[in-house]
Order: structure tokens, then C-alpha cells, then sequence
């Protein structure tokens, strides 16, 4: 029964794996940069959902699409302010110095971070916090629930997003050959600044709904970072209900891992799968 | 300036720092020189890997971290420090050739996150398996002596310097460079690239868990798991890249930068350093790729066109 419990709440974390992984997977499907500060945007989006909480009061549900809209806002002027030049150069040289940015921006995102909220681990209490569904020994938190309920809702109106939206067209034809793209009349600088405004707007969300079930601190950027790349490598690039799923099947490994390893050794295993594959196959194991 | 410049320079500087515990009697002033010193080895073993042979290695704490480890454990059961540290390094490096076999399949970025993903499982593990802080016994603390690490330090540097600068002139390390500039060009031009990478990973390996005995030999106490925190790989990077990456000068003159600045700083905020150093690197990357020693060279010509 234990096992079951444990597989349960790793499920349940593993739709905000999915949807951590599903921005970061968006920037680098699209724009060819590998955003190593994503980790850091989901945790500037928890404090957003945070202070609005603190401050102004605001249910984690209301704070939701504030976060989000705040967070394509700063998407935009990160694109503008940085990766718009990154994404000049040739594709060997814009991932390697994305890389890099991405790094001195995590670097200052932290520092910031510490100087405005504490290193204190914070989470938001609602009333409604402490609730469970039992489903006879098996005890569901109802928060976790409706932010995988949440994530999913998330990541499935991005699909759709993707399939139907005129310029949901123009990211995908941007992600397969931006050379051809351009040819038929794609703006693929805008196509750039929307997926990557899209991917941060991802990372707010994603932030909301880690401070709410779970909880947030300044150094949770590159386990975040992480959790997001091992989901991309697992399950590769293009499809978004796919990373959806990647995220699923990481939240139950690490469950499973919990269980037979101990605790202390629940990110470990993920970090081993994610080399194993990257090893075995560098380009992902759902990759056409 | 010419190469025998240079040498008249890092010989001069060299036995400067060397009379400094002579005449300084000031500890403050010694643990600043040290900490320098510190930088200085790992920035430049780093820079070897990264800077010349082009691979973006996230990971560098677990080596850094596997030189203190095995330090740590020979000296405290009464081993010469000086054969800890060789053999810390030799640890290092053997982790390094089993890692760097499969690692080099992975390309550019995949070889900067798959460094990363190994680094934090080495952190992790180590953090579980040895969870209680590593102190040293009453004994080594009476006999500690500052002027020792710091000779220590002085050596480390000096020789990790001097690898970089006869590797930056040498058939190997043009080599390194060609790889950098163009992995598949290197191939097709006959270069070994694989057993070029191979070297300049063993070599940076070696000097990394070096230093890391250093740290060792330096520090009273400290959780085991410490040396494996991926802020000694950031480190590493920021002052290589802020100094100038793929030069010999460039993670010396960052070393000094960067320790300056963060003791400064660290008076007032704690970790504030981070902030402005993060927002320099970006610019750096972006505006500056050859770092100060870049900005050095431009302000010259500048000079010289002035008169």
C-alpha cells in the first residue's frame, strides 16, 4: 500500500515535471537555445504567486493568470533584452552561448532572489490546504490533484494552441526548418519572441503551482533546471502531450526509486536515466 | 609582450608571492592570498578543458570535489598530505577517463548537461553516504600553520599556470584549439580528436582534484558533500570567462578580479557578488567574448591610435 501512496504522489508531481519540461522543450524545440535559467523562471513565478498571496491576498487560483500574463511580459523582454541576440548566431555557437547566458542569468536570478525573499523555504497555506480525498487506504492531497489537473489543462490548450493558432502554425513550421519557413513568408523573429514569451508564460504557471502543493526557496532553480531536462531527454522534441507524459513517467520512477532506494536517492535516479539515455540515444527516446 | 617577457613576469611575481609570508606576518592578508591562489588553480584547470579543447564542462565540482574526498580520508589516517593529493588527483583523473569514454559520444551542449546531471549525482551521493562533517583531530589543528597552504596554493597555481602556457604552444594543445574551433574540420584534418579531448580532460581533471586537496588540506571542518557543490564549477567559469577564456593571462587576471570583488562585497552582502558577477558574465558573452584580457588589448589600440 505504501508503494501505491508513493506512486500516487509521484504522479502527482509528475504533471508539473511535464509542465516545467513542456516551456523549456518549447524554447529549445523552436529557437535552438538550451534556457538553463528555465528552473529559475518557474521559481521567480512561485514568488510571484507568492507575494500576490502575502500581499494582496490573492487565492493561488486568482494569482494563476496573473502570474502567467506577468510572466510572458518578462518572457518578452528577456527575448528582447537577451536571447534576441543570441539567436543570431549559427546553431553550434547559439546553443553553446545560450547555454552560458542562461547560466549568468540563473547566477543573478538566485542572488536576486535571496536578496528580496530570504533563502527561507516558503509555500502558500490556504484554507483549503490540509484537504484529502481518501480513496479507501490511498490519501489523494486535493491540491496536488487539481495542479496536475491544472498542468494538464495547461499543457493540452498549448497543443491545441500549436495545431490550430495561425501563428501556433508558424512556431511549429520555425521549429522543423526556419530557413523554410522564412522562404513562405513566416516572420520567424516574431515566431522566436512568441515561443519563447509562451515557454517563460509556461514556467510562471508551472512556479504557481510548485509554491502551492509544494514549496519554493532561491536554490530550487537548477533542480527544477534539471527535472526540466530530463523530461526533454526523455521524451524528446515536437510533441507537447509527449513531454506530458515524459513528466508522468519520471515522477512514478522517482517514486519507485524512493521506495526501493530511500528517499535521499530520488533525484539520483532520475539524473541516472537521464545520462543512460542521453548516452544511448542522444536525441531522445520517443525522437522520430 | 614577448614570451620571455612573460617568463621574467611570472618568475618575478612568483618569488614576490613567495616572500610574502616572510615579511606579512598578517593573516587576513594571507587567507586573501590563498583564496586568489585557489581560484587561480581551478579557474585554470577549468579553462584547459573548456577554454582550449572547446568542451563546456558543467561537472568540474566532482573532480574538484573527488580530489578533497580522497585528501581528506589518507590524511586524517595519517598519510603524507602531499601523497593524499597525488593520490586525490589520480582519483580525479581515472573518473575523469571513465566518464570522458562515454561523455565525448555527446556533443557541444549535450556534453555541458550530461557534466551537469553527473556532477549532481556525485554531490547527492556523497552527501548521503557521508552525512556528519569531517573535522580534523586536536592534534593537526595544534600544529596548523597558514604559511604551509599557502605555499601549497603558491606551487598548485604556479604549475597550473605553467601547464596551461606550454600547452597553449604545443602540438597537443593546437590541436585542443582546432578542436574547439571545428570538431569535424579537426577530424577530417587528421587531428585525433578524441585522444585530444581525452588529454585535455585528464590534464584538467588532475589539477582540479589537486586543488581540491587543497581545499582539504586548508579547511578545519567542512561537510564532505561541500567540495561537490556545483558553485565551485560556476566559479570556475565565471572568473575563466570574465578574465578571458582560451588564455593563459586571462584566469589569472579573473582570479584576482573575482576574489577582490567577493571578499569586498561579501563585508556588506552575503552572495551579493553573484549578481553583479552574473550580470558581467552576460555581458561578457554577449559584448566581450575575450573577457578583460580582450577589453586590455582593445583600450591599447586605442591608446596607440590616440598617439
Amino acid at each position: 500500500m505504501i508503494l501505491v501512496q508513493q506512486l500516487v504522489l509521484g504522479l502527482l508531481v509528475g504533471g508539473l515535471y511535464g509542465l516545467a519540461a513542456a516551456g523549456l522543450s518549447l524554447v529549445f524545440g523552436v529557437l535552438k537555445v538550451l534556457n538553463v535559467a528555465h528552473g529559475e523562471l518557474i521559481m521567480l513565478g512561485g514568488y510571484g504567486a507568492f507575494w500576490l498571496w502575502v500581499l494582496l491576498g490573492f487565492d493561488p487560483l486568482l494569482a494563476l493568470p496573473l502570474v502567467v500574463a506577468g510572466a510572458l511580459a518578462f518572457g518578452v523582454l528577456l527575448y528582447w533584452g537577451l536571447f534576441a541576440f543570441v539567436v543570431r548566431a549559427h546553431e553550434e555557437t547559439r546553443i553553446k552561448n545560450s547555454l552560458l547566458i542562461g547560466f549568468g542569468l540563473a547566477l543573478a536570478t538566485h542572488a536576486l532572489a535571496v536578496r528580496l525573499w530570504t533563502a527561507d523555504e516558503r509555500s502558500i497555506t490556504t484554507t483549503y490546504a490540509g484537504a484529502v480525498l481518501s480513496l479507501g487506504p490511498i490519501a489523494i492531497p486535493l491540491v496536488r490533484l487539481a495542479s496536475l489537473v491544472l498542468a494538464f489543462a495547461l499543457i493540452g490548450a498549448l497543443h491545441l494552441l500549436l495545431q490550430r493558432w495561425r501563428w501556433g502554425r508558424a512556431i511549429r513550421a520555425t521549429a522543423e526548418d526556419w530557413e523554410a519557413a522564412a522562404l513562405t513568408g513566416i516572420d520567424v523573429r516574431r515566431a522566436y519572441l512568441l515561443a519563447f514569451a509562451i515557454g517563460t508564460g509556461l514556467a510562471g504557471a508551472a512556479g504557481t503551482l510548485v509554491s502551492v502543493g509544494y514549496s519554493i526557496s532561491p536554490s530550487i532553480g537548477l533542480e527544477w533546471t534539471l527535472k526540466a531536462l530530463i523530461v526533454v531527454v526523455l521524451a524528446g522534441l515536437g510533441s507537447m502531450l509527449g513531454t506530458f507524459v515524459g513528466g508522468l513517467v519520471l515522477g512514478l520512477a522517482e517514486a519507485a526509486s524512493a521506495f526501493a532506494f530511500g528517499g535521499p536517492y530520488r533525484e539520483v535516479v532520475g539524473l541516472v536515466i537521464f545520462l543512460a539515455v542521453l548516452v544511448a540515444r542522444p536525441r531522445g527516446l520517443f525522437a522520430r | 609582450m614577448s614570451r620571455r617577457g612573460w617568463l621574467a613576469l611570472g618568475v618575478t611575481a612568483l618569488a614576490a608571492l613567495a616572500a610574502v609570508p616572510l615579511v606579512v606576518r598578517r593573516d587576513d592578508v594571507l587567507n586573501f592570498l590563498f583564496l586568489v591562489l585557489l581560484s587561480v588553480a581551478l579557474a585554470q584547470s577549468w579553462n584547459v578543458v573548456a577554454g582550449y579543447a572547446g568542451q563546456i564542462n558543467l561537472g568540474h565540482a566532482a573532480f574538484f570535489g573527488l580530489g578533497a574526498l580522497v585528501t581528506r580520508t589518507l590524511w586524517i589516517a595519517e598519510w603524507p598530505v602531499l601523497a593524499g593529493a597525488a593520490l586525490g588527483a589520480l582519483a580525479a583523473t581515472a573518473f575523469a577517463l571513465l566518464v570522458g569514454a562515454v561523455a565525448f559520444r555527446l556533443r557541444g551542449a549535450y556534453f555541458a548537461i550530461g557534466t551537469l546531471a553527473l556532477g549532481e549525482i556525485l554531490r547527492i551521493t556523497v552527501g548521503n553516504v557521508l552525512p556528519e562533517v569531517s573535522t580534523l583531530p586536536t592534534a593537526t589543528i595544534g600544529a596548523y600553520r597558514l604559511a604551509d597552504r599557502y605555499y601549497f596554493a603558491l606551487a598548485l597555481a604556479a604549475a597550473a599556470v605553467g601547464v596551461v602556457a606550454a600547452l597553449e604552444r604545443s602540438r597537443a594543445g593546437l590541436g585542443m584549439q582546432a578542436v574547439r574551433e571545428d570538431e569535424e574540420a579537426a577530424e577530417a584534418s587528421g587531428v585525433g580528436t578524441l585522444r585530444l579531448k581525452l588529454l585535455a580532460l585528464v590534464l584538467s581533471t588532475a589539477l582540479a582534484g589537486l586543488a581540491g586537496g587543497l581545499f582539504a588540506y586548508y579547511h578545519i571542518s567542512y561537510y564532505p558533500a561541500h567540495p561537490f557543490g556545483p558553485h565551485w564549477t560556476f566559479d570556475a567559469l565565471l572568473i575563466t570567462f570574465i578574465g578571458g577564456v582560451g588564455t593563459v593571462h586571462g584566469p589569472v587576471l579573473g582570479a584576482v578580479f573575482y576574489v577582490f570583488l567577493k571578499e569586498y562585497l561579501a563585508i556588506r552582502w552575503v552572495d551579493f557578488h553573484l549578481l553583479i558577477f552574473g550580470a558581467l558574465f552576460i555581458t561578457i558573452v554577449l559584448l566581450l567574448p575575450g573577457g578583460l584580457v580582450e577589453a586590455a588589448a582593445r583600450l591599447r589600440t586605442l591608446a596607440r591610435r590616440a598617439c
